[in-house]
């Protein structure tokens, strides 16, 4: 049907009876896929357990689990049999950036929607609820923010942990010392060699990092007083038709039970490499999002 | 186009405050850098020309272990695993140093060592393209090794080399960028830090691209300047002042 509508359009734009249209004339995303056949999506290579690399190299995850529901509607959507899926690896940098000059479509990371990076690109429904949290040493006695005080800590170049933890330092004095590491990797590495005492990060990747390593009772979480911010899954800003596919997508994972499956594939059951359990149960802020899916960012 | 630069900042600086702080470090592990990269490459450049294999070899190896592991890697080896290997107190102090002098040390020694390798080759390949006659002549003279290298060869062989040292000195200032993995906030860390801030890219690399533009334009025309200074008469290479349309119209076989 859709075909022969297109052929139809086409023929009579030819003939000058109504200008030439796309299919899909809000969506220069979805004109794109179609196009080329080809999606690009932008994977992290070390956000346990959204987007990371298994041992093979190849990008593994929540994120990736959610988008591949989406490929599927839009292979259903466009008509394609096997849409081809391109992935380039993105970090905290360069995320935005490649998603505004049209490298990247659909970014499957762990990304959180805020409204400042909202003037820049478009997110879906919150996939989950984060709260910014501090990794320490077990042995550290560390109970919350204020213990840090004159300390050295680690953040990662480009995270809004960065933002976070500058403005604790600013707003209560705490005369921290920071070090930008490069990306969360190396930010652990960096608390694991003992040149900081504390790392701030989403309490979920400090979980996945922790877990990853050799010795994950050596660390713990601590609160830092922050609020729950949500991630989602971040592409091009005003592409409303490409958005409300997305949302479609994971609304309609949401009220099935699917979404709650995926969640629990990788949040409470061992996952690749070294099947660690990351034993993080779906929280109250996720299950208010689920019963009612929303990119609202209060 | 560059006023979001002039823009308040998180933390109360404008973001025009971070591109200075980031050329701060740039210019200083720069500047550092180069002065020990040139004098331990002038050392290990006249040991790889000296006759005595020992210390002819371990020149050798010295070359071929900082010129072939890459600088990045070079990098993490210096911050991340030196201190590990060291004895554990000494190691505890110096992961202890609070950043950014944490982070500007193993940089500094990192790109050092770096720079010398190439530096040495560059020296050995000036004192091999000296005569050797001159080597000959200052022995019988009755010149030791010592001074034959101190006021025979090295003299030369340094001025006839400021050409090709001159890219090591651009490098050197390029080279700094890779210290941003170690958590050196110099001056491409802060543009990429102003760029996740205002998520305004083009900008805060222009910026930085700009800066190293114009790094790199004062670092040749200097070395320009040493060069005509101190270059060794005879050595110039002539070269005949053609002008475009003499290029492109009289026919071949014409020069000055």
């Amino acid at each position: 049907m859709k075909h022969i509508t297109l052929l139809a359009v086409a023929a009579l734009s030819a003939s000058g009876v109504i200008p030439a249209q796309s299919a899909f004339a809000q969506s220069a995303t979805l004109d794109k896929i179609e196009a080329s056949g080809t999606i690009t999506i932008g994977y992290r290579e070390s956000s346990i357990p959204f987007s990371y690399l298994d041992d093979t190299q190849q990008p593994i995850g929540f994120s990736i689990d959610l988008c591949a529901r989406v490929f599927e509607r839009i292979e259903a959507e466009l008509g394609i049999d096997e849409l081809k899926i391109e992935k380039i690896p993105v970090n905290s940098s360069n995320r935005i950036p490649i998603i505004q000059n049209g490298t990247v479509d659909l970014e499957c990371g762990s990304t959180v929607n805020n409204a400042q990076r909202q003037e820049q690109v478009s997110f879906s429904v919150a996939t989950f609820m984060t709260e910014p949290t501090w990794l320490v040493r077990s042995d550290s006695g560390f109970g919350g923010s204020a213990d840090l005080a004159g300390q050295t800590v680690v953040v990662t170049q480009g995270s809004n942990a960065v933002g976070f933890a500058q403005s604790l330092n600013a707003e209560q004095g705490l005369n921290l010392n920071i070090i930008q590491a490069r990306d969360h990797a190396e930010s652990f590495l960096t608390l694991g060699t003992g040149r900081a005492v504390a790392f701030l990060e989403d309490d979920i990747l400090l979980a996945g990092l922790r877990a990853t390593s050799p010795e994950p009772e050596a660390f713990s979480l601590v609160p830092s007083g922050f609020a729950s911010t949500p991630y989602a899954l971040m592409f091009a800003k005003d592409d409303a038709e490409f958005k409300a596919l997305v949302d479609d997508v994971l609304s309609g994972l949401m009220a099935s039970g699917e979404f709650v499956e995926i969640y629990n594939k990788w949040f409470t059951q061992p996952i690749p490499p070294n099947g660690e359990n990351l034993a993080f149960p779906i929280g109250d802020a996720l299950q208010e999002k689920i019963d009612n899916p929303s990119d609202a960012i209060d | 186009m560059f006023d979001v630069l002039f823009r308040q900042a998180p933390d109360g600086q404008l973001y025009i405050d971070w591109i200075w702080s980031g050329l701060g470090w740039t210019l200083l592990l720069a500047f550092f850098g180069w002065w020990i990269a040139f004098v331990l490459g002038v050392v290990v450049g006249v040991a790889r020309t000296m006759s005595n294999p020992v210390i002819a070899s371990l020149g050798r190896a010295y070359v071929e272990i900082f010129r072939n592991v890459p600088l990045l890697v070079q990098m993490f080896l210096w911050y991340f695993v030196m201190p590990e290997l060291l004895p554990t107190q000494i190691g505890n102090a110096i992961k202890q140093i609070p950043p950014p002098w944490g982070s500007f040390w193993p940089a500094l020694i990192c790109l050092s060592l770096y720079t010398s390798a190439r530096v040495a080759e560059q020296v050995r390949a000036g004192i091999e393209a000296l005569p050797s006659g001159q080597r000959e002549a200052a022995a019988a003279l009755g010149l030791s090794t010592g001074r034959t290298y101190r006021l025979v060869l090295i003299p030369q062989a340094l001025r006839l080399i400021v050409p090709s040292l001159t890219s090591e000195v651009m490098g050197i200032y390029k080279n700094t960028s890779v210290a941003l993995t170690i958590g050196l906030l110099e001056l491409t860390a802060q543009a990429r830090a102003i760029s996740e801030a205002t998520f305004q890219t083009f900008v805060a690399f222009a910026a930085a691209t700009i800066i190293y533009l114009l790094l790199a334009l004062c670092a040749y025309q200097l070395m320009i300047f040493i060069d005509e200074r101190v270059r060794i008469p005879g050595t110039e290479v002539k070269r005949a002042k053609q002008s475009l349309h003499r290029l492109l119209f009289r026919k071949s076989g014409a020069s000055t």
